[in-house]
C-alpha cells in the first residue's frame, strides 16, 4: 500500500503518436504527467519520412513538380508556388506577369481553406459542433470553387515551371464573386461564434503560450509567431509573385483585441483574420491582373532542355497557410534531374515551440494547443498511458472526451 | 534590435571586417516579380567551415536572424552546408535572405553546433547528422530525428558515395508482383 502511494507520485510517461500513416504530419510526443499536468514534452517526428527530395534527384525538374505537390494534401499550391520559383531562379526562367497574380490567386484561395480546415477542427477539438458544420460547410464550396478553376479539388496540377497551366476566363469572373460575396457573410458569422463566444475565450485564452522571445528563438512561423506578436509575413516582407504590388500587413491579435498573449485563443483570431485579409487579396489581384500570356516556355520539352543545360542555384519562398515553406534547389549543366531540392514546410519550423506551449498545461488542453499550431490533428490519433509496466491506449475519442469535458465544465460554471 | 537599416552592400562589408579571408566569396541576387517588379535581395556568403559561429553572431549583431533551414549537397569531395537565414523581417518588403554555404571536407565532417545562439535550429541539425553522417559539436540532442529506429547505421541517404542508399535498399513499387502476374497468366493459358 505504502509503495503505490510512492510510486503514485511519480511522474507517468504518456506517449501520443506516432499518427495514423495517411495523415500529412505524423509526429509522436512523449509527455511526462504529474496528475492532470504535463511536465516534460519530448517529440519523435519522422514516422512518414517518404525521401521525397530523395527522389527529386532521380527525377526530371516537371516530373518533381508533381511529387512536390504531394508533400501536402492541403498546401500543394503553396510548394508548387516555392518549388517553381527556386528552379526559376536557378534556370533563369521569366515568369510573365499574370502568371504571377494567377497564382497569388489559387494561393490565396488555399489559405481560405486551410484555415476553414482547421478552423472546424479547433471547433471539434473544443466541443463546438455546429461551429464545426459551419466552417466546413463553407469550406466545402470553396473546394468546388477551386475545382471549377483548375478541374481537381486537392492536388491541383495548375502550377507549371514558367508560369501557370490553366487562365482565369472573364466568364468565370461572376462565379468567383459570387462565392467571395458568400464568405464574407459567413465570415461575419464564424467571426462572431469563434470571437465573441464567452465560453471559447475563457477554454482558450492564455492556454499554450508562446512567448515573442521563444517565438524568435526556435524560428517559428506563420499564424504561430505573429499570434506570439511579431508581424513577420513572407508576402509583406519578401516580395514574389503580385505580392509585391498589393498592400498586405502581416496580421497580429492587436488588429483586434489591443493586446497579445501568444495563447490559442489569438492563433484563433490571427488565423480569422487572415480569411478575410485572403479574400481581399484575391479581389485585388482579379482587378489588377494584366493581360498576357500564361508561360513563356508552351512548349515542355523546351523548358525540359533549358533546364537541363543550365547550371546554378535558386531558393524559393512562400508564405503557406501553416506559415513559411521553403525550398532550395541546384541544378548542375548536362544533368535533368536537380543536384540537391531540399524542403522545408512550415510544421518543420513550428514543431518545437510545441514543447514550450505544452508544458505545464492539462491532459484535456493537449488537444486544442496541438491543434493551434496546425499541423495534423490526427497527432493524437493513438496514445499509450504507460503506468508501472501497465500499458493502456488511450484513443482520440478518449482524449477530445476529456478536452470536451472540460469546456462543458466551463459552461456550467457560468449559468 | 538595430534600427538603422543596412544595405546588402554593407552587411556584406561588416561580414567581410569580422571574418577577413574567412570569408572567400560573397554575392548579392536581386529578384523580381509582378507588376511593379518590387525586389528581393539575396545575399550569399561562402565562408570557412571553422568561422560559422563568429558569421552567426554577427547576423545576431545585426538582427536576430530566422533560420528558415540548413541545407546540404554531396560535392563529391566535401559536402557543402548551406545556412539559410533572413534578417529584417517584419519591414514591408525590406527582408534580406542570408545563405551561408561552408564546405566540410569528407575527411573532417565535424562543424559546430550553432544552437546556443539560434535554438532552433536543433531540428536541422540532427537532420544534416543522420542524412550526411556529419558530426555537429556541442549538439544538445543527438538523437535521430526522421530516420526511423531500425535504419541501418553508416548509410547516410542524400550522401552520393558508397555511403549513400543502395540500390538492394530501393522499393521498386512498379515492378513489386510482376513476376508473379506473369507466372499465373502462362498458367492459365
Amino acid at each position: 500500500m505504502k509503495e503505490s502511494v510512492v510510486s503514485a507520485k511519480k511522474p507517468i510517461k504518456t506517449v501520443i503518436g506516432p499518427i495514423h500513416p495517411a495523415l500529412k504530419e505524423p509526429i509522436k510526443f512523449i509527455f511526462e504527467i504529474d496528475g492532470e499536468k504535463v511536465i516534460k514534452v519530448d517529440l519523435a517526428p519522422g514516422h512518414n519520412h517518404r525521401g521525397l527530395e530523395w527522389m527529386a534527384t532521380r527525377r526530371n525538374a516537371v516530373q518533381t513538380l508533381y511529387v512536390s505537390e504531394r508533400i501536402c494534401g492541403i498546401c500543394s499550391i503553396s510548394h508548387s508556388i516555392a518549388y517553381c520559383r527556386a528552379i526559376e531562379q536557378a534556370a533563369d526562367i521569366e515568369v510573365p506577369v499574370r502568371a504571377d497574380y494567377l497564382r497569388t490567386i489559387f494561393a490565396e484561395m488555399e489559405r481560405i481553406h486551410s484555415h476553414l480546415l482547421w478552423a472546424g477542427v479547433a471547433a471539434l477539438e473544443l466541443g463546438f459542433d455546429t461551429l464545426f458544420y459551419k466552417a466546413w460547410e463553407v469550406r466545402e464550396d470553396l473546394m468546388d470553387l477551386l475545382e471549377y478553376l483548375t478541374g481537381n479539388r486537392v492536388n491541383y496540377g495548375v502550377l507549371q515551371i514558367g508560369g501557370v497551366r490553366r487562365d482565369i476566363t472573364p466568364d468565370q469572373h461572376a462565379r468567383i464573386n459570387k462565392s467571395l460575396l458568400n464568405y464574407t457573410i459567413l465570415f461575419d458569422e464564424l467571426y462572431d461564434m469563434f470571437l465573441e463566444d464567452t465560453v471559447l475565450r475563457m477554454r482558450c485564452r492564455d492556454t499554450g503560450v508562446l512567448t515573442p522571445e521563444d517565438a524568435l528563438k526556435l524560428c517559428t512561423v506563420g499564424p504561430v509567431i505573429r499570434a506570439s506578436g511579431i508581424a513577420t509575413d513572407v508576402r509583406q516582407d519578401f516580395p514574389y509573385c503580385a505580392y509585391g504590388d498589393l498592400d498586405i500587413k502581416a496580421i497580429t491579435p492587436e488588429a483586434l483585441a489591443g493586446e497579445v498573449h501568444g495563447d490559442v485563443f489569438d492563433r484563433i483570431i490571427v488565423r480569422l483574420l487572415e480569411v478575410k485579409q485572403s479574400i481581399e487579396i484575391i479581389q485585388q489581384s482579379m482587378k489588377k491582373m494584366p493581360i498576357g500570356p500564361l508561360t513563356n516556355f508552351p512548349k515542355l520539352m523546351v523548358l525540359l532542355n533549358h533546364i537541363k543545360q543550365a547550371e546554378g542555384e535558386g531558393i524559393g519562398r512562400h508564405e503557406a497557410p501553416r506559415g513559411e515553406v521553403f525550398h532550395y534547389i541546384r541544378l548542375a549543366a548536362n544533368q535533368e534531374s536537380p543536384l540537391v531540392w531540399k524542403v522545408k514546410a512550415s510544421t518543420y519550423s513550428n514543431a518545437m515551440s510545441w514543447v514550450k506551449m505544452l508544458e505545464g498545461e492539462q491532459i484535456a488542453d493537449i488537444p486544442i494547443i496541438v491543434a493551434s499550431v496546425d499541423p495534423c490533428i490526427s497527432c493524437t490519433d493513438r496514445v499509450a498511458m504507460v503506468d508501472k509496466g501497465r500499458t493502456s491506449i488511450f484513443t482520440q475519442d478518449d482524449l477530445r472526451r476529456l478536452s470536451r469535458k472540460k469546456t462543458e465544465r466551463i459552461r456550467q460554471g457560468l449559468k | 534590435m538595430n534600427d538603422n537599416i543596412l544595405t546588402p552592400e554593407q552587411v556584406v562589408e561588416q561580414f567581410q571586417q569580422c571574418l577577413g579571408d574567412g570569408l572567400q566569396a560573397s554575392r548579392i541576387v536581386k529578384r523580381s516579380e509582378g507588376l511593379k517588379s518590387a525586389e528581393s535581395i539575396q545575399i550569399w556568403l561562402t565562408i570557412d567551415k571553422t568561422k560559422i559561429k563568429i558569421a552567426v553572431q554577427q547576423l545576431c549583431d545585426i538582427q536576430y536572424p530566422h533560420l528558415s533551414v540548413i541545407s546540404g549537397c554531396d560535392m563529391g569531395e566535401g559536402i557543402e552546408l548551406l545556412y539559410h537565414f533572413f534578417i529584417y523581417y517584419g519591414v514591408a518588403r525590406g527582408e534580406y535572405s542570408v545563405t551561408i554555404r561552408t564546405t566540410l571536407p569528407k575527411t573532417d565532417l565535424i562543424i559546430d553546433t550553432i544552437t546556443d545562439l539560434i535554438p532552433g535550429a536543433l531540428t536541422s541539425e540532427r537532420e544534416k547528422q543522420e542524412f550526411f553522417g556529419l558530426q555537429v559539436l556541442n549538439i544538445p540532442d543527438s538523437r535521430r530525428m526522421f530516420l526511423p529506429d531500425d535504419f541501418p547505421e553508416g548509410v547516410y541517404p542524400w550522401r552520393k558515395d558508397e555511403t549513400g542508399i543502395k540500390e538492394e535498399m530501393v522499393k521498386k513499387l512498379h515492378e513489386v508482383g510482376k513476376a508473379e502476374g506473369a507466372q499465373r497468366r502462362a498458367k492459365n493459358k
